[in-house]
């Protein structure tokens, strides 16, 4: 079968720094350059897209070298860091912004759904903004029109469709504007993190209506969304970005898995020189990755050396949120002999919400002696995974209690 | 390589330059309406008088030209009635600034929704267009209503068949307007001075246009910077065609939709040169 997209050698340049002082002395020098017919002097110039280092140039690129294909009903997962280039890429194949070099060759339309609710008009009704929705993606009169019932119905906002826009909760915008964009029907659509959106419900719907547009329609999706729990659901193959460039290609599951193996730095501890009596030698994570599924145990191996022999030592652990707090901890007595000991810490599943954290090690005789005290030994992150979670994301605390524990009981009536 | 003309779309680094895609433009016509709707209704919502503003404004301007220019300055009006006069310029010349106006920052308003999704970029400055020439009708609608009561008042207005020249006239004045707008807005996006200029530049320009001053009382020291601004044809043969007053030459007006036909073409292609790439500088 013929792909249905085709990306080539694509490359995009950014000029970092503010845009507009000494333009015109750049433009004038590339106008210069191509006057003579030499290539675009700017292009030789530019470093590869890393947010967090310093670089010289002020051209960066962020998106370099990019190739792969498409082949049609695939629904194609990208994934990657913040500011990988990911949202370059969808920009550039929905037309927003053009590449600095190479080329896209498609079949069909290309719908992009960049933000529900793209140039939605506070003044005009649900009704009006539907049809201006619609067209703004795309849609002729007469196709909205013919779908019209089905959007309403699909948005949940039957009530509210002849007020306008203005009055409506930022939820039920959002259901109307992907009700609209699901409608949809271009060949190839390019979706971007908006499940993020919308209540449980919603979600699972739109989910839903996503994997029946591919596999009903045969449509082809990209989808980009840092939560891997939909990811999973839905594509068929992924693409990881980083840094600007391809980097793992393949099943969803293989590039997730790759994804999450680096999603950040410190996997591995190891004691520098000139230790105490007792000192953490080594620490490290017992399957070598960092990324963990909220429903997953995350499994930590320390070992611990003794050059002395005592009875009330003990060891405790933290655990420590992005802020610097600590989430909780747990110390554990031991009577130390001369020799090593091995630690394996068991972080029970369901129990950190979806973030990034580090552990913090120690060994003392509490309130006598600070043996060794080791501030993020390790880090990972805790992957949100599914629609129902990403609510936890951010701002529920570093904890969740599971609705199961029973916390509150039912109430039983007074006499 | 082969397989490349297979493909039935393609997204590279540069279109070709004189690609004006108004076939593109077609197949968004919905759209266009739309926008053009949304104008109208957005324009007056929560507002009392409504499409009445549409009245306000240059029944205002106009009464006051007539006050200053005509009853105290006493400037000449080639023997029309001062009211009549200032409001057939005040009409025309508005419906040309304010597409010019406000086609002029098409990119820097919508960057936020062309930076979320593609369509044709030309369709917002040909909605706005097309929304002022909406506007223009009305004003001309009350323009033609005063007209009519001056002539049952036994005023001699002289009517003639220069006036078949103004469907011609108004489609000049939008892609005049349309024109210079793309053009400006393509390089406002780099850089931002441009938009200044215009502001204060259309009031200017006024000024050099026959709206105020009709172009027979212009001393001939003053009359080539008057006839090298295009809009000058157009205003004066549109206040010929119902005063039979003022000059009326085929150069003139040649010279305009000239001018018109060159700003069109040069801001269209500027204009979809830059779209692809000016979310990245805006």
């Amino acid at each position: 079968m013929k792909p249905i997209i085709k990306v080539e050698s694509l490359s995009k340049q950014y000029r970092l720094g503010s845009v507009g002082t000494g333009t015109l002395s750049n433009d004038l020098k590339r106008w210069w350059h191509q006057v003579r017919g030499k290539d675009d002097p700017f292009l030789k110039i530019g470093e590869s897209n890393d947010r967090s280092t310093k670089g010289k140039s002020e051209y960066v690129w962020a998106l370099k070298d990019i190739n792969f294909e498409v082949m049609p009903g695939e629904i194609l997962g990208i994934i990657g860091k913040n500011g990988a280039g990911k949202s370059t890429l969808l920009k550039i194949l929905s037309k927003v912004t053009g590449p600095t070099t190479g080329r896209i060759d498609y079949n069909g339309r290309i719908g992009s759904l960049l933000e529900v609710g793209t140039g939605f008009h506070p003044e005009l009704t649900g009704r009006e903004n539907i049809f201006l929705n619609g067209a703004i993606l795309g849609m002729t009169k007469r196709e909205i029109r013919a779908k019209l019932d089905e959007i309403i119905d699909f948005s949940g906002c039957e009530r509210y469709i002849d007020t306008p826009v203005k009055r409506y909760s930022s939820g039920m915008t959002v259901r109307l504007g992907f009700a609209v964009a699901a409608h949809l029907d271009p060949e190839i659509l390019i979706v971007d993190e908006v499940l993020a959106v919308g209540d449980a419900e919603f979600q699972k719907k739109a989910i839903g209506k996503m994997q029946d547009i591919s596999k009903g329609g045969g449509r082809t999706v990209l989808f980009v969304s840092h939560n891997m729990g939909s990811l999973r659901q839905l594509c068929t193959r992924g693409l990881l970005i980083g840094k600007g460039q391809v980097t793992c290609e393949g099943s969803i599951d293989t590039v997730i898995d790759e994804y999450l193996q680096n999603v950040s730095k410190r996997t591995e501890y190891n004691a520098p020189l000139g230790e105490t009596e007792v000192f953490i030698r080594k620490a490290y994570f017992e399957r070598e990755k960092q990324g963990y599924l909220f429903s997953e145990e995350v499994k930590i191996i320390v070992e611990v050396a003794s050059k002395i022999q005592a009875s009330n030592t003990s060891f405790s652990f933290a655990v420590v949120n992005k802020f610097d707090q600590r989430v909780f901890s747990n110390v554990y007595p031991f009577s130390c002999k001369i020799g090593n000991y091995r630690f394996s810490i068991k972080l029970p599943s369901k129990l950190l919400a979806p973030n990034h954290y580090s552990i913090l090690l120690a060994v003392d005789i509490p309130n006598q002696i600070l043996f060794d005290y080791v501030v993020s030994a390790l880090s990972f992150e805790i992957i949100d995974e599914g629609s129902l979670l990403s609510k936890y994301t951010g701002h529920h605390g570093d904890i969740i209690i599971e609705n199961n524990i029973d916390l509150v009981k039912e109430p039983k009536p007074l006499k | 390589m082969t397989d490349k003309e297979t493909y039935s779309s393609s997204i590279t680094p540069k279109d070709k330059l004189f690609d004006l895609r108004l076939g593109e433009i077609w197949q968004y016509r919905d759209l266009l309406v739309l926008f053009v709707r949304r104008d109208f209704v957005s324009k007056f919502k929560q507002t009392i008088l409504g499409p009445l503003w549409f009245f306000i404004q240059p029944i205002f301007q106009t009464a006051v030209m007539a006050i200053v220019f005509g009853g105290m300055a006493k400037l000449s009006t080639d023997g029309a009635p001062p009211i009549l006069f200032y409001l057939a310029g005040v009409t025309a010349w508005n419906y040309f600034a304010n597409c010019l106006r406000s086609t002029s920052n098409t990119f820097t308003t919508n960057a936020g929704l062309f930076g979320k999704v593609y369509f044709p970029r030309a369709v917002m400055p040909l909605s706005v267009v097309i929304s002022n020439l909406i506007q223009f009708g009305i004003g001309l609608l009350l323009f033609l209503v005063l007209y009519a009561y001056f002539a049952l008042r036994g005023y001699p207005l002289h009517p003639n068949s220069t006036l078949l020249l103004m469907p011609l006239l108004i489609i000049i004045m939008g892609f005049m307007g349309l024109g210079l707008g793309m053009l400006v807005s393509a390089m406002t996006t780099r850089y931002r001075d441009l938009q200044y200029l215009v502001e204060f530049g259309v009031q200017l320009l006024m000024y050099a246009t026959p709206v105020i001053l009709p172009l027979s009382a212009v001393p001939a020291k003053y009359q080539p910077i008057m006839l090298a601004n295009p809009m000058t044809g157009v205003i004066e043969t549109f206040k010929y065609g119902f005063f039979k007053t003022g000059i009326f030459s085929w150069e003139l007006v040649g010279y305009s939709a000239g001018f018109t036909l060159i700003a069109f073409l040069v801001g269209l292609v500027v204009f979809n040169y830059t779209e692809k790439n000016f979310i990245d500088v805006v």
